[in-house]
């Protein structure tokens, strides 16, 4: 017996694009990762740039307060540097959303792969809870807590981990629902894995293409919560910069000086694309790998 | 009235599939030609150029299809040339086609009566009554029952056949001159393939329709056409009449597409299948010689490789062309099976696994449907038990149920003495899984794309046998030998493995414990003829060696009878023939049994081919033949009043060998033309 039939020349490596696990991105996906990566470096630099302290009132520059040689993007009614105000507000924004978002990261998927791996009883519960929690507008919910719990950082990740895990539950439920019908879940199965090894290891895996995408966006849509929440006045506590809260300040001069609302409006912005183009970039690489 | 000239002429065409990294040829230099009324056949493996050839006939090909060189003359005139207006009357008018999957070309929310009355509507601008009349007349000539009530119907409505029937019927209903057949018959059960063949060959000699037949099957290919070609590589590399083709194979490719297929009469005691070595890849399409030459058998090192080869006439076959320098000096061609005289087949052994009355019920839509209703089977120690079927006959639950991924209602599965028939794979104890495992179907799923192969094959020594990490790495390159793959093969990934590959892979898998029972739900199905054999050869060499109980299910006839020991054949989720291998598929048969066996495609030209009038399973059947016989509807011999009532009482012809019919053992059918050859042919 030496019928190697299909074994004498080496198999195709896998398609151009993929790769052998390489990492490569559309122009698209890069311009939204060079965007997050310019904040996240002025963001860990804020410390040692050479900035104005960002919550000093310069009561000198508020005779006029539009962008001059001394603070380039003006100060705020208060005589604060827009500037400095605005890249220590990204510290707050690239600490908080992150973990917010990886908190319901982790709790989704948790749920989602067990709904979807043990369906019945379990999945029913927890994709009724996850809906009574999706039917509930987002921004009433966060006033109801943050009012009665107080606007603490802790407490803002906890909101938005709360009402951001039911989303990617969904999605984590309906590819364990998918994969675990797979004949490699089957052949685990009958080498007596446990529950938790198949989920982890043989599941979730494979799952983690379309979760990465989603937690880019999720990452965006968090960025802007904590811009309205900032803006309600139930963000982080003054006089932490944060952009909502700046908007929130100055708004009502946007007539006079419109600067002072505008650069932390574009911040946001920006933020929000960068990691909404990461994302489309991240989804055409898992469609076509 | 035929204007002299083939129907269409394929002169020297040439298409290229343009991508990023540059042009890829898919057809090489292609010229044949189909005269009026004729079927031409084009076969090959995956891969070849066969549908390139169908879509560029149709001026399908799509953006990144390029014609480079070439004609494609249909009545005279270059389609290749056509556009706008003038394709469309040609398109669907004279030439139709009819593509694999019948469910992608009929549209899902539309009647089939409305999508059969376009056509008559689009190119002969006739009224909405004559193309209605139109419409129920092509039902009625693709032997459709009830044509008036299938109008109003929707395509989920029907069964697979049927479905395909409807194409069949809405490509015939404007008459064209040409019909082109993408391997129409693939995801088809053998008896329905053999039925919808059938009805393509009746139609065209009827309308005197020119068919190009495109398919890997050569059973099948025999059984329509008058010639064929075969393409290897995007270039023809034989072309004749189809008796000069499979009688006289001239050049090795053809020779091993002949080879590599079990024949209809094969059996266990045969002589092993001859797989293609090597596979298709992309220097074969640009050798300057013969793209075959590296996996050919016959090659000649500088003669075979350094110019390129013209197609030269066999001697003294009129017609018949091979692209081969060494044709003539080949040796000549045998069939494999010529008939041996066969070694007694092999001694019984202990029984280790056996089901009784094994029933299971599944839920749909709040009525109940049984997939299984009392399964009767037994396997042997060292033995093969093919499960035979088509699908929805239960063979996958029933291995389901072995497996323990799910439990069966009612009945009885002993393995050793012990029941496991309700025993779910997680209460299984450690030493019952290391004895019972499984091989799956579908090698785009067996194995987890995330892992290597290294950690697939360790993970299943270290769980059921409790290796240590440096044992189970040798216990890999062990399994890795005992599958004929190079042990560096460890450090891939499955999406860097071909289909056959990974199969290999999935074998070594259920290797990993020795275990004595190995269940293989139809391991070769998805994969490429010259691959399957040698993964059948692979599968049955290690059963030998490794004295496994192997529990083979397929719906592949030829397979079978090459692989088993014992056979069951499922019907509706009953056993309707069990026994060992040689009864099964000796008089006297099963009514089914015989309609299988007559159905089965063999490419061989010489032997008797039965041509039956079968009949298909309708779409949905709920209920109605719990009582009685499974079979009743198709059967030809049925005993109104009593087989649709009683259940069918077991008749055992002769030791071991059990048939459960109400016909009386001497009534059985006895040969494979029996009742119904001729009756409903028309």
């Amino acid at each position: 017996m030496t019928d190697i039939a299909d074994i004498a020349t080496p198999a195709p490596i896998a398609p151009s694009g993929q790769g052998a696990r390489s990492f490569r991105l559309s122009t698209a996906g890069y311009l939204g990762l060079a965007i997050i990566l310019a904040w996240a470096i002025v963001a860990l630099l804020a410390p040692v740039l050479a900035l104005p302290a960002p919550n000093a009132s310069d009561l000198a520059a508020l005779a006029d307060p539009r962008p001059s040689a001394n603070h380039w993007l003006g100060v705020d009614l208060s005589g604060r540097d827009i500037l400095s105000r605005t890249i220590w507000g990204a510290r707050t924004v690239l600490t908080v959303a992150p973990i917010a978002v990886a908190g319901a990261t982790v709790v989704g998927a948790v749920l989602g792969l067990c709904a979807g791996y043990y369906r019945g009883v379990p999945d029913s519960v927890l994709s009724r809870v996850s809906d009574i929690i999706l039917s509930f507008p987002v921004i009433i919910l966060y006033m109801i807590i943050l009012t009665k719990f107080g606007a603490s950082a802790f407490n803002i990740v906890a909101v938005i981990t709360v009402t951001k895990a039911p989303i990617i539950y969904r999605l984590v439920r309906a590819m364990t629902l998918e994969l675990r019908e797979r004949e490699y879940v089957a052949a685990a199965q009958m080498r007596g894995e446990s529950a938790l090894y198949i989920m982890l290891v043989e599941i979730l895996p494979n799952a983690r293409g379309p979760i990465v995408v989603d937690v880019c966006l999720r990452l965006g849509y968090t960025t802007i919560a904590i811009g309205a929440l900032g803006f309600l006045g139930i963000g982080l506590p003054p006089p932490t910069p944060d952009w909502g809260g700046m908007v929130r300040e100055t708004y009502g001069m946007i007539s006079i000086y419109p600067h002072m609302a505008i650069v932390p409006c574009i911040a946001i912005s920006s933020l929000v694309v960068g990691f909404n183009l990461l994302a489309v970039g991240l989804r055409r690489r898992v469609q076509h790998g | 009235m035929a204007e002299p000239g083939p129907l269409l002429a394929c002169e020297r065409l040439t298409v290229d599939y343009g991508s990023e990294g540059g042009r890829q040829r898919a057809v090489d230099d292609l010229s044949f030609h189909i005269g009026r009324g004729e079927a031409f056949g084009l076969v090959g493996e995956s891969g070849c150029g066969k549908s390139t050839v169908a879509l560029a006939i149709m001026r399908h090909l799509g953006p990144n299809g390029i014609v480079a060189n070439g004609a494609i003359r249909f009545e005279g005139t270059d389609l290749l040339g056509l556009g706008g207006e003038a394709l469309r009357r040609v398109r669907g008018a004279r030439i139709a086609m009819v593509y694999q999957d019948p469910l992608s070309s009929l549209n899902p929310v539309m009647t089939i009566g409305r999508q059969l009355m376009e056509v008559p509507l689009l190119h002969r601008t006739a009224d909405r009554a004559t193309a209605r009349r139109l419409a129920v007349q092509a039902l009625a000539d693709v032997e459709l029952p009830d044509p008036e009530a299938l109008m109003s119907r929707y395509p989920h409505q029907l069964s697979g056949g049927q479905q395909q029937r409807c194409v069949i019927a809405m490509a015939m209903i404007a008459e064209p001159a040409l019909l082109v057949l993408d391997e129409p018959t693939t995801g088809l059960d053998v008896t329905v393939e053999a039925a919808v063949l059938d009805l393509v060959d009746r139609l065209r000699r009827r309308r005197g329709t020119a068919v190009l037949f495109i398919s890997h099957n050569l059973g099948a290919v025999g059984r329509l056409c008058d010639r064929v070609g075969v393409l290897y590589a995007g270039r023809l590399v034989e072309q004749g009449a189809l008796a000069q083709v499979f009688r006289n194979p001239r050049h090795p490719y053809t020779r091993g597409l002949l080879n590599c297929v079990p024949s209809a009469g094969a059996n266990r005691q045969g002589r092993p299948l001859t797989p293609i070595g090597g596979s298709l890849t992309e220097a074969a399409r640009l050798a300057v010689g013969c793209a075959f030459a590296d996996r050919c058998g016959h090659v000649v090192e500088g003669l075979c490789t350094s110019r390129p080869i013209a197609l030269a006439s066999v001697a003294d076959e009129a017609s018949h062309v091979a692209r081969c320098v060494r044709s003539e000096s080949l040796p000549t061609f045998a069939w494999r099976q010529a008939s041996v005289p066969q070694p007694a087949a092999r001694a019984a052994t202990e029984t280790i696994l056996e089901a009784r009355g094994l029933s299971k019920r599944y839920d749909l839509d709040g009525s109940s449907i049984a997939a299984l209703g009392g399964i009767e089977v037994e396997l042997e120690r060292g033995r093969t038990l093919a499960i035979v079927g088509e699908s929805g006959s239960g063979k996958s639950t029933f291995a389901r149920i072995l497996s323990g991924l799910t439990g069966a209602d009612d009945g009885e599965l002993s393995f050793h003495g012990q029941d496991i028939a309700r025993l779910p794979i997680a209460k299984r104890s450690r030493d019952l899984r290391q004895r019972l495992q499984m091989i799956f179907q579908n090698p785009d799923s067996t194995l987890n794309p995330s892992h290597t192969v290294g950690y697939a094959l360790r993970r299943a020594a270290g769980r059921l046998c409790g290796l240590r990490r440096q044992e189970a790495d040798a216990e890999v390159s062990r399994l890795l030998k005992l599958v004929q793959l190079p042990t560096h093969y460890a450090q891939r990934m499955p999406d860097q493995l071909s289909g056959g590959q990974r199969q290999r892979i999935s074998i070594a898998r259920a290797l990993a414990a020795a275990p004595e029972v190995v269940v293989a739900d139809e391991p070769v199905s998805a994969l490429d003829v010259s691959v399957q054999a040698a993964v059948a050869n692979l599968l049955k060499d290690l059963q030998e060696r490794q004295q496994l109980s192997l529990v083979f299910i397929s719906h592949d006839i030829a397979l079978v009878r090459y692989m088993a020991d014992y056979v069951a054949l499922f019907y509706r989720g009953r056993v309707v023939e069990f026994g060992p291998a040689d009864a099964v598929f000796a008089p006297p048969y099963h009514p089914y049994t015989q309609m299988l066996l007559a159905a089965v495609p063999d490419p061989d030209p010489d032997s008797p081919r039965p041509r039956l009038a079968l009949r298909e399973p309708s779409a949905v059947q709920p209920g109605g033949t719990e009582r009685g016989c499974p079979f009743t509807n198709r059967c030809p011999y049925r005993i109104e009043g009593k087989c649709d009532r009683e259940k069918p009482p077991i008749v055992i012809p002769s030791a071991g060998h059990r048939i459960a019919c109400h016909l009386s053992p001497e009534n059985l059918p006895h040969d494979l033309v029996g009742a119904f050859g001729g009756a409903a042919l028309s």
